[in-house]
């Protein structure tokens, strides 16, 4: 209660600066690897006949490095931050800090090794074998331990909603991975799922579609409700919304999995369950979008002078769009049109591209000057270019994927009078390269943006720190 | 009891807890503690206020 009298304790940056640092890393990796296999579906050559550079095995390891080792770090970085700052005590444990940032680099690098060489248990987005899984169900533990212990030695009465959400997220992908992860290993590299048949496919979208809704949505709005506040300077829009935002969010999310499923062996209650139960999460995801918007209103002249607050909005604008596009891509007859075309890649990457990323990116320019105590970031008008370079190279990418995704779905479903398919599948294959094109050239939009930050960042480290430690700041870290 | 009744019992008490969760969010007595919760964002730099101002760098 007490908490203005008291002088603020010295928090562990060390493993936030890390994290940070390695989220830029990642990130620059990750969506690398996206550009080459974007490219690989104009230019297949580039595969250069070699096994483990074609698309089925580059595939996984792109979506694994953008969500878990980009997407991780950046959650990793922001919660160890700001369940310091706004529980006003020192991380529970150093050690298990420390552990956690090892352990997750060491998934990573394996999930780098593993994955080109054809080692997967073939679920997607949990293809790692289970060695691997195991170890990240051991960071996982010490991430709860030290995240909820850190929490429990609070300094203050109150749990900002942020720590909700995120230990929301911590809690609930421990147990997506261990339930969806259940596996009989054959062998040191290879295991067979415990579950079968239908049973499998609806374990792997509860697993898939949470995936989404606690480690890339309930995070990152943790991530969202410290961040905007924060750069906006002034408190969130609603705190009683925020709360209703967040027991709806949780409790509705957990069962929309099925709408990956619609029109397959599924029991049809279940598709038509996951249906609504997704057309539901529509309203606590714009209570949210909203919120975080509101939260500048009177402010709103601040986005034209700061960059970062402008990747934080736009990030909700983004999360806004595709959380209206998800409910009604989840819609049956939608997605009749829909299901397996490349308007699932763009709706995807709008959420991915659009509203992770740029929200992570915001609150890494935010952390970087804070965690290696400098006045601020190196260059202003770096981050600015960063900003037009991944909104450019989002919506190219969004768009052509729409237009190809939609084309791709009429085309599949036009039928001849007789009944006779009117166009082959190689016939919208031709059909899309164009947009192919157009996606290439956006991902390489986002790749110069990432580039970019991390020149920004690296100068930022170099420059001369400031001389007093007016803020608590600890003596900074040296990057990992 | 069977898988319908269960069913239906659990929506009924998860519809109940939610109704509770919005009364409980718009009682006259969160209000407080809220903007107390709500500024917790800004409470970790009671030294350095100034700061926050100038991380904008224009």
């Amino acid at each position: 209660m007490n908490q203005t009298t008291q002088t603020l304790p010295e928090y562990n940056y060390k493993v936030v600066g890390q994290f940070a640092v390695m989220t830029v890393v990642w990130g620059i990796v990750g969506m690398s690897v996206g550009v080459l296999i974007a490219a690989q579906l104009i230019w297949p050559e580039l595969n250069f006949e070699t096994p483990w550079l074609t698309y089925s095995r580059l595939r996984p390891l792109h979506t694994n490095a953008v969500i878990f080792a980009f997407g991780g770090c950046a959650l990793f970085a922001t919660s160890y931050y700001v369940v310091q700052r706004t529980s006003q005590v020192r991380l529970f444990s150093d050690k298990l800090a420390a552990f956690t940032f090892w352990g997750w680099q060491a998934v990573i690098v394996l999930a780098a090794l593993t994955l080109p060489q054809g080692l997967t248990s073939t679920k997607e987005y949990a293809e790692l074998e289970w060695p691997i899984d195991i170890l990240i169900a051991l960071v996982w533990v010490a991430y709860l331990i030290n995240f909820f212990g850190t929490m429990i030695i609070r300094k203050v009465s109150h749990i900002y909603v942020a720590n909700w959400f995120y230990g929301a997220f911590i809690i609930t992908v421990l147990v997506l991975h261990i339930a969806n992860s259940m596996a009989i290993p054959v062998s040191f590299t290879k295991s067979y799922s415990l579950y079968g048949g239908a049973v499998d496919a609806m374990m792997q979208w509860w697993y898939g579609h949470n995936a989404v809704g606690f480690f890339l949505t309930a995070g990152f709005l943790g991530m969202m409700y410290y961040f905007v506040p924060k750069q906006a300077g002034r408190p969130v829009y609603s705190y009683r919304l925020s709360v209703i935002h967040f027991w709806a969010l949780i409790s509705l999310y957990i069962w929309a999995g099925p709408h990956h499923l619609h029109y397959t062996a599924l029991p049809d209650w279940t598709q038509s369950l996951g249906m609504v139960m997704s057309v539901i999460l529509f309203v606590p995801s714009w209570g949210g979008m909203i919120n975080g918007i509101m939260t500048l209103s009177g402010a709103w002249h601040k986005l034209r002078t700061d960059p970062i607050l402008r990747f934080l909005i736009v990030s909700l604008s983004f999360y806004g769009m595709s959380t209206f596009e998800g409910p009604m891509m989840a819609i049956k007859t939608v997605n009749a049109l829909s299901h397996y075309t490349d308007w699932t890649i763009g709706h995807v990457h709008s959420g991915a591209l659009g509203w992770v990323a740029m929200v992570s990116i915001g609150a890494v320019y935010h952390l970087i000057p804070v965690l290696f105590n400098k006045p601020s970031m190196y260059s202003t008008r770096l981050i600015n270019t960063h900003f037009w370079l991944a909104t450019v190279g989002v919506v190219l990418y969004i768009v052509a994927m729409w237009l190809s995704g939609v084309m791709q779905g009429l085309m599949w479903r036009a039928i001849n009078t007789d009944g006779t398919l009117t166009y082959s599948f190689v016939q919208s294959l031709e059909a899309s390269y164009k947009f192919y094109f157009i996606r290439f050239i956006g991902g390489c939009f986002v790749v110069a943006g990432m580039l970019t930050m991390a020149y920004n960042v690296f100068k930022t480290i170099r420059m001369p720190s400031e001389e007093t430690t007016e803020d608590n700041a600890v003596a900074a870290p040296q990057a990992a | 009891m069977d898988s319908a009744t269960s069913g239906t019992i659990y929506t009924l008490i998860v519809f109940i807890s939610f109704i509770g969760v919005v009364l409980w969010a718009f009682s006259k007595r969160s209000k407080e503690s809220f903007d107390e919760a709500a500024n917790l964002v800004f409470d970790d730099e009671k030294q350095a206020n100034l700061k926050q101002e100038s991380s904008t760098n224009e």
